[in-house]
């Protein structure tokens, strides 16, 4: 009774997920529909006597690899846009193909339940007490080299990506040591006045006065000082806009 | 070390077959009770831990509400709830709203395979103290964590601020990096208790094993902390890194990201509810290492040389007891340690918590092997052997170069210290002349200070 309502309840549930996985937009909200799939599927298997199987489907398909894609979207950014030029040569056809096996696969699993009666969950884990246990042993005694060369395949790839990503440095990457040092060799060892340093406005275009009063070129900005000097706008303080001069001048040296 | 070993008259040990068998209205007194129990604790969780961290600190911490300040936390959250509900324009409105509830219900859901007592007598109906277990218990702690990772990037995506995507992606690396050394440091407690239903690894700690050696038997202690202290310390760390805690807060830095994930959900319920989260997952995790590693809600040793200290439902007490020494520790953590930089945190889980702790489950499943397997002892010798020599090569491989490096830098550094010392204008660097009059000369000995 439990199950049936469950599986009513979670076929609604995971088909329009689905639906709104293809039909979607968004590329982020594709992968939360997706993500939802995932999660009614591992429901179902807990519902069929499969805890073992539902939290590693959350475990990794929801929490590593989707949250993977999700990574990889956000980093990509949050408007841009999908390309939809194929660039896999024969991509449909394959695609086709590939879709053809899995149902021919399908079909295979199901008939052999037709040919051969079940032997049921109970009498499935039986001999080795259990669900944890009896995955275990199948995991690693008569499936441990599919395990294995499984494993060491998901290992070559992530090595494969680390190398194919990975880039030279052209030059060894400065470190704070190398930094402090150049730093202390040239004119000014401490940080630059910021605008506003000691005066009574502190907005970016104001600049810094030095204790006695006068202004400090170093914290004229340099974008707005070529604004100015070239759209004609100085100011009319004499001070400043002889500030602002000088520090177009430098520029331009 | 008996006396790690409960005493008490036999408690009745649930197994895995008196769960799902409670009616309906049990289980749902019990939801609700985790329910309270947890609203509770972030309540008065937040007030302990700005009173603990304000005493640390020689201050008083909240003190204006009610007696000791004990209501501020209330005032708190009353304030949350009027306040203006604010959708900034830009954010992704479903995703905006969602995430906080993506984030908080696996928090709550955590909880219900948290075994809080022994079997109890409740309204007249024998039950477990705890909603329900599972073969796979533990591995449902680690599923919903890594739903609740969903919320936290989710918020970050939907607010459309760079502040918010950045925590949130950093989030998501730190978590599920965390993750992983969190679950290898499980894998030894399986081992010894030989489940991953809570309820049975809470058993599995009520008697020691013993160990033969040199013919003499010796009882090990029950409590797995003792036994599998690698582990625990590991998953101390983990924990803190898998809450963003401090020193592993960096999602939320407020120096470098304002608010990290949740800078846009300024101050309303949907904060409220990130704060929550919080707080449970730090009380989920605080409570799964009470469980696999301090005797779950088994009373410690003083205690537990009183008969009826594990039955009925004074376990409960004891569990609570443990529950805030753990928080304890979190907040002193805090109090203690600065936050540390994004890299070294990265580092440190993928290469030093993994690895270590993978070399510590093979040595740990070596042991396990060689007490259970008598026939084939000679195999098992020969390829720990092999395994300690290749250890062995390696780490004489990485000193070799890591001793040739340092003696290299030292040199670097003598032959620069040198250079400069002769230079007439110190190499260009703006060295004050050393015989200006307030230096008193050359000739005076400078009075460094900490010597008067």
């Amino acid at each position: 009774m439990g199950e049936t309502i469950t599986f009513w309840v979670l076929a609604v549930v995971s088909v329009s997920a689905a639906l709104g996985l293809v039909f979607s937009r968004k590329a982020v909200y594709s992968a939360l529909m997706l993500g939802a799939v995932m999660l009614s599927l591992a429901v179902l298997y807990a519902v069929q006597d499969a805890p073992f199987l539902a939290a590693v489907q959350i475990i990794v398909y929801t929490g590593a690899v989707m949250m993977l894609f999700l990574f990889v979207l956000m980093l990509v950014g949050v408007d841009s846009s999908d390309s939809l030029v194929e660039t896999i040569r024969g991509q449909r056809l394959w695609a086709m193909i590939a879709g053809l096996g899995f149902a021919v696969l399908v079909a295979l699993a199901v008939g052999n339940l037709v040919v051969a009666p079940p032997t049921g969950l109970a009498g499935a884990t039986q001999g080795a007490g259990g669900n944890v246990p009896a995955i275990a042993e199948l995991i690693f005694t008569r499936h441990v080299f599919a395990f294995e060369v499984a494993s060491a395949l998901l290992i070559t790839a992530a090595l494969a990506a680390m190398v194919l990503a990975h880039r030279e440095r052209s030059r060894p990457k400065p470190t704070q040591k190398v930094l402090a040092r150049a730093r202390f060799l040239s004119d000014h060892p401490s940080p630059l006045p910021g605008p506003g340093t000691y005066a009574r406005n502190n907005a970016v275009d104001m600049p810094a006065l030095l204790p006695d009063g006068s202004i400090s070129e170093l914290s004229v900005n340099r974008v707005i000082a070529r604004h100015e000097a070239e759209e004609g706008g100085l100011p009319e303080d004499p001070k400043l806009a002889e500030a602002i001069r000088q520090a177009v001048e430098e520029e331009s040296k | 070390m008996r006396t790690f070993i409960a005493l008490a008259a036999n408690p009745d040990y649930p197994t895995l077959e008196d769960f799902g068998k409670d009616p309906i209205w049990i289980s749902i007194i019990k939801a609700v009770g985790i329910f309270v129990l947890l609203m509770l604790g972030v309540l008065f969780g937040v007030w302990f831990e700005r009173k603990l961290i304000s005493r640390m600190q020689h201050r008083y911490g909240p003190n204006r509400a009610g007696k000791f300040g004990l209501l501020q936390s209330v005032a708190d959250g009353l304030k949350m709830a009027l306040k203006e509900d604010i959708f900034p324009r830009t954010v992704d409105k479903v995703l905006y709203f969602l995430s906080p509830v993506i984030i908080a219900v696996p928090a709550f859901l955590a909880f219900s395979i948290v075994p809080f007592g022994p079997m109890v007598t409740m309204f007249g109906e024998r039950t477990p103290l705890q909603l329900t277990d599972l073969p796979v218990a533990v591995l449902l702690v680690l599923a919903l964590a890594s739903i609740g990772v969903y919320g936290i990037v989710l918020a970050g995506w939907a607010s459309r601020s760079p502040y918010a995507v950045l925590g949130g992606l950093r989030s998501a690396a730190q978590v599920v990096s965390y993750e992983i050394a969190m679950a290898l440091s499980f894998v030894a407690v399986f081992l010894v208790a030989g489940t991953l239903s809570t309820s049975e690894i809470v058993r599995a700690q009520s008697v020691g094993g013993t160990v033969s050696l040199f013919g003499m038997e010796f009882s090990t202690p029950s409590w797995f902390v003792i036994q599998l202290i690698p582990s625990f310390l590991i998953y101390v760390i983990c924990m803190l890194g898998e809450t963003n805690r401090v020193p592993f807060d960096l999602p939320e830095g407020e120096g470098e990201l304002v608010g990290g994930f949740h800078t846009e959900y300024s101050s309303s319920l949907k904060f409220a509810m990130f704060m929550l989260a919080e707080y449970v997952n730090i009380f989920t995790v605080s409570a799964l290492a009470i469980t696999l590693f301090f005797g779950g809600w088994q009373a410690p040793w003083p205690i537990s040389l009183w008969d009826g200290a594990n039955t009925g439902y004074w376990p409960f007490l004891w569990f609570l007891l443990k529950m805030v020494i753990v928080f304890s520790f979190f907040v002193w953590v805090r109090a203690s340690l600065p936050r540390i930089r994004y890299d070294q945190l990265m580092a440190f889980g993928w290469k030093v918590l993994i690895p270590l702790n993978l070399g510590w489950i093979l040595l740990f499943a070596t042991f396990r092997a060689l007490r259970i397997d008598e026939g084939n002892r000679t195999l098992i010798m020969t390829m720990l052997a092999f395994v300690v020599l290749a250890c062995f090569l390696i780490y004489m491989r990485f000193d070799i170069v890591a001793q040739r490096r340092k003696r290299e830098q030292e040199a670097e550094v003598a032959a620069e210290f040198e250079e400069l010392g002769n230079a007439p204008e110190a190499g260009g660097f703006p060295v004050p002349p050393l015989d200006l009059p307030h230096y008193h000369g050359v000739q005076r000995k400078e009075v460094s200070s900490g010597t008067h």
